[in-house]
């Protein structure tokens, strides 16, 4: 097989250190997910709620690992068009105009329909080759030298048939064009899938990955990430905000407060110069945390005895 | 050895529901042999990653790892040497002796014999809690319990005081081997059996009629409904458009292409757009009806993930709107509720029908399958059939579910002949499978 690449993988130790050197708070299961993934050479699905870091984590690999992030966003009608190749056409195209003249030269002498032909095919290689290939993020993954980060961001909104076409290039990390033949990754990218669920994924797809789910986090790491985005936050504002979001997530509401959420409130909160949390400044900050009207109406009864569960506990 | 651990527990897995394929069990063995066995919580982290691959997995995956190997000795780690490993079973064929193992009291060597013992009488195999006692007193015969019962009737025969002693020793030995046996062998149950026990009684309830469910039975009927809506979501949740190779679509091609000097490289096809499923649920929830009514709209509910629009109406004597009221967190709560302030009154099909024709009809449209639940009983009032025509005109499909047989369909005050023909289908619905059967065909008619 082909190298091995990423020699910071080492142990998950080392994994759970170097996502933390560039800002990502691990837990023991990812970085083990991602160890796995490194040495059986599997691609990783990461499922989860929205805004728990599954994205971020592919950047901070990347980050870690010192290679390029290739990202593929996924959407209904997604093909292979544009996540594999695609040929540049329109700069065939224009090769063909301005070659027009020089092939009527090449042509010349050529006394028969065979001999002009002959000519021809002699040249047929040179529209299909790499120069007039647009690579897409898929091939862009496959090619790097270093290694690469693929992301193949919430595969659940593609369809299933582009599903069933990434099976081929996920289980030998190859592509083939056709026209010029198969190109093989010479280290296989770190694949990450993340799903938010929105549809099943094919069995066959899950069979082929590793899984990794990842729910909000405890209060204890959530504080930590706070602390790594917003270091000015002070440690008795920290514990308190933190807790609060904790509280509002046992709450029926329709979306509960993600992590990047609660490190934009703890940057809001920074802005108004708060030292410690009190209702009213809870209040009037709310729709930092929660995006729909309805939820902000519904937790207006629990916001008090949320705020001051939040201030005895910080 | 440390192979065996791993297929046994992927078999433990497999018994309680959790999906793993061979290469999976491959992975999990690579995976294993990366790690090892010695920390047993990175050991948890490592398997729970490669071999369960949702959140109910996951769980299922925790239960089964605290059971499994908190009395599975954890080999110090994978021996490298296949040579050396025959060597160790080699030297101690068969399990330990029974006596030898009461005379040393030796608890490692105990567990080791019990553990060889359980293998030896095929524990993996256990099915039913019933089994337990025949496991065990097969665990203790291959434990050698011949010998001591021999012993023991020879120390019976001496007719010596010590004679007598040591046979009463030995009973109470084999009395606390038999507990032990036992014991084990209900731990063997509780991470083989119990996931198939489930599997076996969930196919049980999918058969037996709603009518006649016990209420002890709701909790794992939900599960149930769960199970069956997820398969009903994977099989309809695909993609909303169809493309139709070779009708080519001009006016989209021209515009793509006009970059090209409007020669056609990118060629757009025709595409027909499927529609969104819609359901509208109109439920008697009167008497013998509500308790059908009940377990078909748990399921509906949790059809949400293929079927965006659902909306449901439940009357006796007037109709309401219930949607509201069942997209709530505590459905059985919510059915209760409706049950009860709504299934009061007579039953009065004709009205409901003009209740809807009132107040709901923008509900009904073309993509709509209107879903009917009831047993057509309307105490002899007009049924409307003039509104049932109506609204059967405005959908795209009606379906009449109804819990009485066919042989009772226009006995007494049953207007079910007379809704008939206005329907594309009506069925009898006895069990939970008949809902799941009704709405998959109703559901692939938006393929």
């Amino acid at each position: 097989m082909t190298k091995t690449g990423y020699e910071p993988l080492v142990s998950i130790d080392a994994i759970t250190a170097g996502l933390a050197s560039v800002g990502y708070i691990s837990t023991r299961e990812i970085s083990t997910a991602i160890y796995l993934a490194h040495n059986l050479r599997k691609p990783i699905l990461i499922e989860g709620p929205a805004g728990v870091g599954k994205t971020d984590l592919a950047a901070s690999m990347a980050r870690f690992l010192d290679v390029s992030l290739n990202r593929l966003q996924c959407y209904e009608g997604l093909d292979e068009g544009k996540a594999l190749y695609e040929w540049k056409y329109g700069k065939q195209l224009l090769y063909t105009q301005l070659l027009k003249e020089k092939l009527g030269e090449v042509m010349e002498g050529a006394s028969t329909l065979d001999t002009a032909f002959e000519k021809l095919t002699s040249f047929e290689d040179l529209f299909f080759s790499e120069t007039f290939l647009e690579p897409r993020p898929l091939l862009t993954a496959m090619k790097q030298d270093k290694g690469s980060v693929l992301l193949i961001d919430e595969i659940d909104k593609s369809d299933e048939e582009f599903e069933a076409y990434l099976l081929e290039v996920l289980s030998d990390y190859q592509v083939t064009v056709p026209e010029i033949g198969t190109i093989r990754a010479q280290v296989a990218p770190l694949v990450i899938l993340t799903s938010n669920n929105i549809r099943e994924l094919g069995d066959a797809l899950k069979r082929r990955c590793l899984h990794l789910h990842i729910d909000f986090p405890e209060a204890e790491r959530e504080q930590a990430i706070v602390r790594a985005r917003v270091p000015d936050v002070s440690d008795a504002l920290l514990s308190q905000l933190v807790e609060f979001v904790q509280g509002l997530r046992d709450l029926d509401i329709r979306k509960r407060p993600s992590i990047s959420e609660t490190v934009d409130w703890a940057r809001t909160l920074l802005l108004m110069h708060a030292t410690e949390l009190d209702e009213d400044m809870v209040r009037s900050t709310l729709n930092v945390l929660l995006k729909h009207e309805s939820d902000i109406q519904a937790v207006d009864k629990d916001v008090r005895t949320l705020a001051r569960a939040a201030a005895s506990a910080g | 050895m440390a192979e065996q651990v791993l297929t046994d527990f992927i078999r433990a897995l497999r018994s309680a529901d959790v999906r793993v394929s061979t290469g999976e069990a491959i992975d999990a063995a690579e995976a294993v042999k990366l790690i090892g066995y010695a920390d047993r919580q990175r050991l948890s982290d490592t398997l729970r990653c490669v071999l369960a691959k949702s959140p109910a997995e996951k769980l299922a995956h925790d239960r089964l790892f605290e059971l499994y190997f908190s009395r599975q000795a954890i080999p110090q780690s994978a021996p490298e040497d296949p040579a050396e490993q025959d060597d160790t079973s080699g030297s101690e064929d068969g399990p330990g002796d029974m006596l030898d193992l009461m005379e040393t009291g030796d608890e490692t060597a105990i567990a080791m014999a019990m553990e060889r013992a359980g293998q030896e009488a095929g524990l993996q195999e256990i099915r039913f809690s019933t089994q337990v006692s025949y496991y065990a007193q097969q665990m203790m015969k291959s434990l050698g319990v011949e010998r001591l019962e021999s012993e023991m009737m020879q120390g019976f025969r001496a007719r010596t005081e010590e004679g007598q002693a040591y046979a009463e020793e030995l009973i109470e030995g084999r009395k606390q081997m038999f507990a032990r046996a036992r014991e084990h062998a209900k731990q063997a149950f509780e991470t083989y059996g119990a996931g198939a026990t489930l599997a076996f009684r969930e196919d049980v309830l999918a058969e037996t009629a709603l009518t006649a469910l016990d209420v002890r039975d709701l909790g794992r009927m939900q599960a149930l409904v769960e199970k069956i809506a997820k398969r009903l979501a994977s099989k309809h949740s695909r993609r909303r458009r169809k493309k139709n190779r070779g009708q080519l679509d001009v006016r989209k091609t021209l515009r793509a292409n006009a970059g090209f000097d409007g020669v056609p490289f990118d060629i757009a096809w025709k595409q027909t757009k499927r529609d969104r499923a819609k359901i509208v649920a109109v439920c008697d929830v009167s008497g013998s009806v509500s308790r059908v009514v009940r377990f078909f709209l748990m399921l509906l509910y949790s059809l949400n993930e293929v079927v965006p629009d659902i909306e449901s109406f439940a009357f006796s004597g007037r109709l309401e709107d219930v949607g509201p009221t069942l997209e709530t967190e505590n459905f059985a709560q919510a059915m209760d509720k409706i049950i009860n302030d709504i299934g009061m009154s007579s039953t009065d099909y004709g009205q409901s029908l003009s209740d809807l024709r009132m107040n709901h009809w923008d509900a009904l449209d073309r993509r709509t399958t209107l879903i009917v639940l009831g047993d057509g009983r309307s105490n002899y009032g007009d049924p409307r059939l003039d509104l049932f025509r109506e609204a059967a005109a405005r959908v795209k499909r009606v379906i009449w579910l109804t819990p009485e047989g066919e042989s009772l369909w226009g006995s007494g005050d049953s207007e079910l002949p007379r809704y008939r023909p206005h329907c594309h289908t009506m069925k009898q619905v006895t069990t939970i499978k008949d809902l799941e059967r009704i709405l998959d065909e109703a559901l692939s008619r938006y393929a």
